[in-house]
């Protein structure tokens, strides 16, 4: 695919950057649950978790922010609503829904005031974060590789950080990580640019059930960290 | 339903900040009790694990649970009221929304430390809470939420005897580190403090309703000498938090 984003790599950076203010912080994108219920014990685990998760979880997000991207991109925002229930219909737990919807909510809040695009009024009440990723990417003149990065770092990069509060680690063994992952993660951005102009319906769908069951046990807890 | 960036009816929003255990949540409670009759109310708390501020204001029924709405921080109190307020301020706007026309929105901070301080981008007005029983030299040392709040509360003055601190030479600590602005010894046990507060609440709204009142950054930490720079003697700003509790 074209790369329309070329000579745009800094306002990638600006989106995908952790201190974004669009309230990322307060979620750990399911470590919480995982490192409580002693399935995420150590490095080794930490990065299986990761890994995991970037190919389940982070190849959906991937692939609705690419789609949605290149529909904005074409100011053709008429597949919007098929795209959120097919997002949906991936998320099969209710918490995890709302996560979406709620991180979507302020991602538009906070691009709304950075970057004001007329788009973001027409995505509905709580639109999906992977939508308003690719919504916020077009309005940035990026495009739907860089839409579907920006979606996977940060949802990596987050989850991440979170170890550093959720276990013993040192800080550095938790990037290199990051480091490891990270031609893996251009190749499912790559990939999910490439399914982006296909119908809503045919877009990937892996899952990840026991992730889901956690952040329904997350959401029942008493005392948590982490808000997801 | 849109989000909005500027809600068609705008409350006052009045943040309460201080470090853990100084009874933000009980000055709340009692602006809350005393000032539901005549202006329409609504809360945000923001939490470092769950929602316990929330709880204990539900609890504490001062007003109809609907209007008391959590905010989770993950753990990063400081960050929510400061460094990325989305949070806080889609709280606060949906809560003007859902029960507009609102007065004014108190919004609890997490208990943090002496540098805490609300952004103006979140709050018009901020209250600073310390209590007798942090220790007597708390006001003196400082910082950006005692100097610069619009209004410094030292709470829990009834205890002063108990915990050897002497109450009037804190509050003289505090008008001195506050240049003149105001400072209010506050003790719901003593019904003449806490009439001063919810008065300062009416000015304040009354100012704002007005037009009149221009939100102050307390700022971050004021400049500050370092003895171990004597060789420059220079002053400088932190950009990273100094813990003073």
């Amino acid at each position: 695919m074209a790369r329309t984003g070329l000579g745009r790599q800094a306002a990638l950076l600006v989106l995908a950057d952790g201190r974004l203010p669009a309230g990322g912080y307060a979620h750990s994108g399911g470590l919480e649950p995982a490192v409580a219920a002693r399935r995420v014990t150590d490095m080794a685990e930490l990065e299986a978790f990761l890994v995991g998760r970037a190919e389940t979880a982070g190849v959906i997000a991937a692939a609705f922010a690419a789609a949605a991207c290149a529909r904005a991109l074409r100011d053709d925002l008429s597949q919007m609503p098929e795209l959120e229930a097919e997002l949906d219909a991936r998320i099969p737990s209710p918490e995890l829904r709302k996560v979406s919807r709620d991180l979507g909510r302020q991602l538009r809040r906070a691009m709304s005031s950075i970057h004001p695009h007329p788009h973001f009024a027409d995505l509905g009440p709580a639109p999906h974060q992977p939508i308003v990723m690719g919504v916020a990417a077009a309005a940035l003149g990026l495009d739907a590789q860089d839409a579907a990065l920006a979606i996977l770092h940060e949802n990596n990069s987050g989850a991440a950080a979170a170890a550093a509060k959720l276990m013993p680690v040192d800080p550095f063994d938790v990037h290199a990580i990051l480091a490891r992952m990270a031609e893996r993660l251009d190749r499912l951005a790559g990939r999910a640019a490439a399914l982006a102009g296909g119908p809503p319906a045919d877009l990937p769908s892996p899952g990840a059930p026991l992730a889901d069951i956690a952040a329904e046990h997350h959401r029942r807890r008493d005392v948590r960290l982490f808000a997801s | 339903m849109h989000d909005e960036t500027t809600p068609r009816t705008r409350a006052l929003r009045l943040g309460v900040a201080g470090p853990v255990g100084t009874g933000k949540s009980s000055v709340i409670a009692t602006i809350c009790r005393h000032l539901r009759d005549e202006f329409a109310l609504g809360v945000i708390t923001n939490d470092i694990y769950t929602d316990e501020d929330a709880r204990f204001l539900k609890s504490e029924g001062v007003l109809p649970e609907e209007r008391i709405r959590a905010v989770e921080t993950g753990s990063c109190p400081h960050t929510a009221i400061r460094d990325d307020v989305t949070m806080n301020l889609m709280a606060v706007e949906d809560m003007e929304r859902d029960f507009a026309p609102l007065d004014i929105v108190l919004v609890e901070s997490g208990g943090d430390n002496l540098t805490a301080t609300f952004s103006p981008a979140l709050v018009d007005a901020q209250i600073f809470v310390l209590d007798v029983a942090g220790g007597g030299d708390v006001a003196r040392k400082g910082g950006p939420g005692i100097s610069g709040a619009d209004l410094l509360v030292i709470n829990k003055i009834d205890l002063g005897p108990h915990v050897d601190v002497d109450v009037d030479q804190m509050v003289a600590d505090a008008e001195k580190a506050r240049g003149g602005e105001p400072v209010l010894p506050l003790s719901r046990k003593r019904p003449e403090t806490v009439e001063k507060l919810c008065d300062w609440v009416r000015h304040m709204h009354q100012t704002y309703a007005k037009g009149g009142h221009v939100p102050v950054d307390p700022g971050p930490m004021a400049p500050h000498h370092h003895a171990h720079d004597d060789d420059h003697g220079h002053t400088h700003s932190h950009s990273h938090s100094h813990s003073h509790d």
